[in-house]
């Protein structure tokens, strides 16, 4: 049987992991190899690198994190930020990516979807949709929450799918960061209309949440970042509470 | 030293970096003559049965992977490179494969439908190894229930004596096969943590 899977995510910027994490007995580990080395030995499922570079040297810092923990971490790693062509794509998965996470610039160029996925395969294009509440309806947002487009999310997501994204990461603008839980009832109208894996995103406070996650929705994944980095939540503890829970996880 | 078949299908930075990391010597090539010289061959891929089929013949790699075969060089097949071995597949139309294994490459979403079944398509993320043949080559430093990362659509079908290890999704899906020096694995060793890179070391530490 398939099992849920647990990723933990990490900011990237300049080569160094946004913040920080205190949690190795050291102070601010920023190191994202380190960090993924980490989270390989607790049992983490796939690892998310989220780069948010703009400059060019920047992205070359991004693209040597993303080398040398390729080079020793042998779980699927997603990496996403600033993707806006194949050429992104080409960047992030000659550097040891093996799925390439595209958010705003799938909104702006929605050919994008299937122009990856005929060059590189399904398998490794992920759409990742930032959905909030407008009157009722579930909206997609862009530039991280601030604009909202007027896309119907569940539409967006089907013609994603139809285009041909191999997976759907739906993060909830209204619960995330709030830590109550995640937002159940937009991803079960979301996960209704697509066939695709969909990992869930936004709002994970406690350990609860996640079992609530894949007891009330079909998701096949939770995402989250601050729990991880700051030990709320740990990784193996949470995946024996989940099977102890009847949740099949990888442990 | 362990050649890695490149015919243009796919990102092998990972299975490169995978065998260094177990210690192997290895070469990403597409040149027959480095083949013809490895002491053992990995056929990797991603994507679909009929591009890739159409790729390997254009390489030339069709009669050399199949003269290698009957020498008994060991090699092995991942993930569409698994489905590469058999037969032949239905995926969009009736495509060639090397025949190296017998059976055919059927859609998953056919055989659920069937069973009325709706699971998720592809197939992706972490499944756990039931083994047949828990004494088989490859499965030297596995345990049975180890989890193995799978992203596929497609799988082995009327594989009979070849069956190594199967997982489940709503159909007994063949994890790992065998016909003398030539195996396969749906699922990404390399991307299958310990228990993936457990499986690369039996292969390069296989001696027919």
């Amino acid at each position: 049987m398939l099992t849920k899977r647990i990723i933990p995510c990490l900011d990237v910027r300049d080569g160094r992991v946004v913040k920080g994490v205190n949690f190795l007995g050291l102070n601010d580990v920023d190191d994202p190899v380190a960090l993924a080395r980490f989270y390989n030995a607790a049992g983490a499922d796939e690892l998310v690198f989220y780069d948010i570079t703009a400059s060019h040297e920047g992205r070359k810092l991004f693209a040597d994190v993303l080398e040398r923990t390729a080079a020793e971490v042998f779980i699927p790693l997603t990496v996403g930020g600033g993707i806006r062509s194949t050429d992104d794509f080409d960047r992030v998965l000659k550097a040891g990516a093996d799925k390439v996470s595209v958010n705003s610039g799938a909104i702006k160029n929605p050919a994008l979807i299937g122009e990856a996925a005929k060059k590189y395969g399904s398998q490794c294009v992920v759409l990742s949709v930032d959905v909030k509440r407008v009157d009722g309806k579930y909206h997609v947002f862009q530039n991280g929450g601030r604009i909202d487009t007027g896309l119907d999310a569940c539409a967006y997501c089907a013609e994603g799918e139809a285009r041909g994204a191999g997976e759907i990461v739906l993060n909830s603008i209204d619960t995330d960061g709030v830590k109550t839980g995640f937002d159940i009832e937009m991803l079960n109208e979301v996960c209704g209309r697509v066939k695709i894996p969909v990992v869930a995103s936004g709002g994970a406070g406690r350990r609860e949440d996640f079992l609530k996650l894949f007891q009330k929705t079909s998701v096949d994944a939770g995402l989250a970042a601050s729990i991880f980095h700051f030990r709320e939540v740990e990784l193996g503890a949470l995946k024996r509470y989940l099977s102890e829970n009847e949740i099949p996880v990888r442990q | 030293m362990t050649a890695i078949v490149d015919y243009g299908v796919g990102n092998l930075f990972s299975l490169r970096r995978s065998l260094d990391f177990i210690g192997a010597q290895n070469a990403v090539t597409n040149d027959p003559a480095v083949i013809l010289k490895a002491d053992r061959i990995i056929l990797p891929g991603v994507g679909a049965f009929g591009d890739a089929a159409k790729k390997l013949a254009e390489g030339g790699f069709f009669p050399l992977l199949r003269e290698r075969a009957a020498s008994g060089v060991p090699i092995l097949g991942i993930c569409l490179g698994m489905q590469l071995l058999f037969d032949e597949s239905e995926e969009f139309g009736r495509h060639e494969g090397l025949g190296l294994i017998s059976g055919r490459v059927c859609p998953l979403k056919a055989s659920l439908d069937a069973l009325g079944l709706s699971y998720k398509l592809p197939q992706m993320g972490w499944n756990a190894l039931h083994f047949v043949k828990a004494d088989a080559p490859l499965l030297k430093y596995s345990r049975a229930g180890a989890f193995v990362y799978y992203v596929h659509s497609h799988y082995a079908t009327e594989v009979k004596d070849s069956l190594v290890a199967f997982s489940e999704y709503g159909v007994r899906v063949p994890g790992i096969v065998q016909a003398g020096s030539v195996m396969g694995c749906q699922f990404h060793p390399e991307k299958s943590g310990d228990a993936g890179l457990a499986i690369l070391r039996a292969f390069v530490e296989y001696q027919p």
